[in-house]
């Protein structure tokens, strides 16, 4: 038998014949991230006058289990600007402390300046083009909410591959099925920003969170949302989605002609 | 120091006979010649001074700042050369940031001064460099509040942790002071540059070792200091600049920042009304700080 | 069986082993670990099981591995990643109390294990569970799955068998237990994996990190899990 280090850990080859030793190759492409393993369901965000809101539960699933239930997904950037991630959770936390590193850059220009959202937004969205492009992409879908450089409310979002999106209201995964239909329907296009009060903003939003956990099978009941206005960024969080629609089960008998 | 170098003074890292380091030494002597720099270490914060000579009447007001932030926690003035105090600045944020970039946290006040003392003193060791033509002061505040892991998600028991110390080491304020040789000490009051001697003397009155001085307080006997610090120099005009950090729940939250125009305004009055007065009183006390300090190595 | 693009044992020919799958395959600790706060620190616990698919290689493994004096992790996933990770780490932390004459906090630990197990999530199969004791923030509870995810938690609980007693941990669960209350929560919940997890088994390994330091705890299975206790 062979005992030299190089055949450890190998067929023996009076057994296996002689082994190919190109499969120790350790060079070669590079595997990258296929995959994302802890995640984040739905993002939903709303305009309003004189604001933007944001809402996202609490939940990280790894798959189908709900593992972690305590999960903040809607970040502050500065005190100006919001960051509501889907998608990977590593990647959330990686994308959060690049921009808290680029805070603390800005601030040593001391001139009074300070990143906005709309700038947040373009930076990100490079960000993650650029990590596609090395085919080793941020797995996120995400919204930033602030205000654009005429201090009007923005809202845009930002995918894993780079594409950028903007409007009126946004949802990521899950919610641009459920929550966008409903979205459109309580604020058309008709109708102005001006006409959209914060607090219908707010209820909207709240009504979206409760059809997604009726509907969606990786959500929670417990939810964050961000007010962002002129008046700086309000964060309820820990918030419970409530006046649920159970009841009507009682009626439901059989799948069809049963009566009792 | 008037012995002259014959020939030993010409090259950075070469000894004297008689063990000195010219090169380093001609480097304080640089620093002696910028305006007054202090720190003065508080019991809930730090405020940092600096005596800025106005050397051009082109030159915009309240521009030009000379004490920059590393981190948010931390703060940093010297005296000497500027470009060579920018040049230290820019190399203490990239070790800040180095140390958040592994340890996912801010870096405490001791640990940055330690890396910048290293920093500087390597620049003894080389004939192909100089010294640094600066005396840096060093201030900050390390959070007391619970440390989190920067990008944080979750909590952990809502009860809190178990088992805390009560008592326990947790952050405080931080001042040190670099100096050229890239020898530092950690100080309850420091001062650098041309009125060092008068501001040590003032600053020895303070009784900062007993901890009691409150930082409002710390920013009065700052600006005061500075204005004492001058009187030597009193043909040149010049500009007080002044930061500070505080405890968390104080006015800067942990935060290093420009002390507000206002205070900064009072703290000046207060300065200026304070010399007017020991005018008055007598001289007597003046100039009894003697060349007696110079710190030998 | 052997068909094209097939993960087994063996490679395509049937003779050379898959690196690929012998990575997963050899080294896989199908697990149960936990660590959980309680009123005076945080306890560690672990089953002793390391499989090779159906065969235990090792049936009295430690899991708990120590990184600094009173922060110690329990491994989950590649033995061989795992170990790598952990040895890495304890280097960094030793360095840290070194040069900084203090010694590191849970948080330093659970952010260097992080890094690592996210930065190289493509090639290491790592769970990892990071609990700590320091006077100044008391016990803490880290996780990091799979994609390399930093979470803290008041318990948590990992590997395979952590699936079978989500519930049961959620229904026990009290804050601020006492040691006996800890460890009987540590002990009940693992043997209950045990006894639903194939992949994991042996004995009930368990560390308890205080003011005091650390303290060993060891259950066999034919006690019951009922001793013989605190080891050391």
């Amino acid at each position: 038998m062979n005992h030299f280090p190089e055949a450890w850990g190998r067929p023996r080859d009076d057994v296996y014949g002689p082994y190919n030793s190109s499969y120790l190759q350790t060079t070669g492409p590079k595997g990258h991230t296929q995959s994302p393993a802890v995640t984040g369901t739905t993002v939903l965000g709303v305009k309003f006058n004189g604001g933007v809101v944001l809402a996202a539960d609490s939940l990280a699933s790894y798959g189908s289990l709900a593992r972690f239930t305590d999960v903040k997904r809607l970040r502050k950037f500065g005190d100006t600007a919001v960051v509501g991630f889907s998608g990977d959770i590593s990647d959330m936390q990686y994308i959060d402390r690049l921009l808290d590193s680029i805070d603390v850059r800005e601030n040593y220009s001391a001139n009074g300046n300070t990143l906005n959202a709309r700038n947040i937004h373009t930076y990100l969205s490079k960000v993650l083009y650029k990590r596609r492009s090395e085919f080793n992409p941020l797995w996120n879908h995400i919204l930033v909410a602030g205000f654009d450089d005429d201090k009007k409310p923005f809202l845009s979002s930002a995918d894993l591959l780079g594409t950028t999106f903007s409007a009126p209201h946004l949802a990521t995964g899950f919610g641009a099925h459920l929550a966008i239909p409903i979205l459109r329907r309580l604020f058309p296009e008709e109708k102005p920003l001006e006409d959209i009060s914060k607090d219908e903003a707010v209820a909207a939003l709240r009504e979206c969170v409760k059809v997604l956990w009726y509907r969606d099978a990786r959500s929670l009941d417990q939810y964050s949302i961000a007010v962002i206005s002129a008046q700086g960024i309000e964060f309820q969080e820990d918030q419970q989605v409530e006046a649920q629609s159970w009841a009507f089960a009682e009626t439901i008998k059989g799948y069809g002609a049963q009566v009792n | 120091m008037t012995s002259i170098g014959t020939g030993y003074d010409l090259s950075n890292s070469v000894f004297s006979p008689d063990g000195r380091n010219f090169q380093v030494e001609y480097a304080v002597k640089a620093v002696e010649n910028g305006g007054t720099a202090v720190g003065i270490r508080c019991k809930d914060g730090v405020v940092l001074a600096v005596e800025k000579i106005i050397s051009s009447k082109l030159l915009k007001p309240g521009a030009n700042k000379r004490i920059a932030t590393v981190d948010r926690h931390i703060g940093i003035v010297s005296a000497g050369l500027i470009p060579d105090g920018r040049h230290f600045v820019s190399r203490a944020r990239d070790e800040a940031s180095s140390w958040r970039n592994v340890y996912k946290g801010p870096i405490p006040v001791s640990a940055l001064s330690n890396r910048l003392g290293s920093y500087v003193q390597a620049y003894t060791l080389y004939s192909s460099v100089r010294p640094f033509g600066v005396s840096a002061i060093i201030g900050g505040w390390d959070s007391e509040a619970e440390l989190a892991v920067d990008g944080q998600v979750g909590n952990g028991p809502n009860a809190g942790s178990g088992g805390k110390v009560e008592g326990a080491k947790a952050g405080g304020p931080g001042l040190y002071m670099i100096e050229p040789s890239g020898l530092y000490w950690g100080y309850y009051g420091a001062a650098t540059g041309k009125g060092r001697q008068a501001a040590k003397a003032e600053l020895e009155k303070l009784d900062l070792s007993a901890g009691n001085l409150s930082l409002l307080d710390g920013v009065k006997e700052a600006a005061r200091i500075i204005y004492v610090a001058h009187e030597d120099s009193k043909d040149k005009d010049f500009e007080l600049e002044m930061t500070w950090i505080s405890t968390l729940d104080g006015p800067t939250h942990g935060r290093h920042e420009a002390v507000p125009r206002e205070l900064l305004e009072e703290a000046e009055r207060a300065a200026k009304a304070a010399l007017e007065g020991d005018d008055e009183e007598d001289d007597a006390t003046k100039g009894d700080a003697v060349d007696s300090e110079r710190m030998q190595e | 069986m052997v068909g094209h693009g097939m993960t087994g044992m063996l490679g395509e020919d049937g003779i050379h082993v898959d690196m690929n799958h012998l990575k997963k395959g050899e080294v896989n600790l199908g697990t149960s670990i936990m660590a959980i706060n309680f009123k005076d620190g945080v306890i560690l616990g672990a089953d002793s099981r390391t499989t090779t698919g159906a065969y235990i290689a090792n049936r009295v493994t430690d899991k708990l591995t120590q990184v600094h004096d009173t922060i110690w992790c329990c491994r989950s996933g590649s033995a061989a990643d795992t170990q790598a990770v952990a040895d890495i780490v304890s280097y960094h932390l030793n360095m840290y109390s070194i040069t900084n004459n203090e010694a590191p906090s849970t948080q330093v630990a659970a952010a260097l294990f992080q890094e690592l197990c996210y930065e190289n999530k493509d090639m290491l199969s790592a769970g990892i569970i990071i609990a700590g004791y320091d006077p100044r923030h008391g016990g803490q509870v880290y996780s990091i799955p799979l994609g390399g995810s930093l979470h803290k938690q008041p318990y948590s609980i990992g590997g395979s068998g952590s699936t079978y007693i989500y519930g049961y941990c959620d229904a026990n669960w009290k804050e601020n237990m006492t040691e006996e209350e800890g460890i009987q929560f540590v002990r009940s919940s693992l043997q209950e994996a045990i006894k639903w997890d194939g992949s994991s088994g042996g004995v009930i390994r368990m560390v308890v990190l205080t003011a005091k330091g650390a303290q060993r705890h060891l259950y066999l299975p034919d006690t019951g899990y009922t001793g013989p206790g605190l080891t050391n």
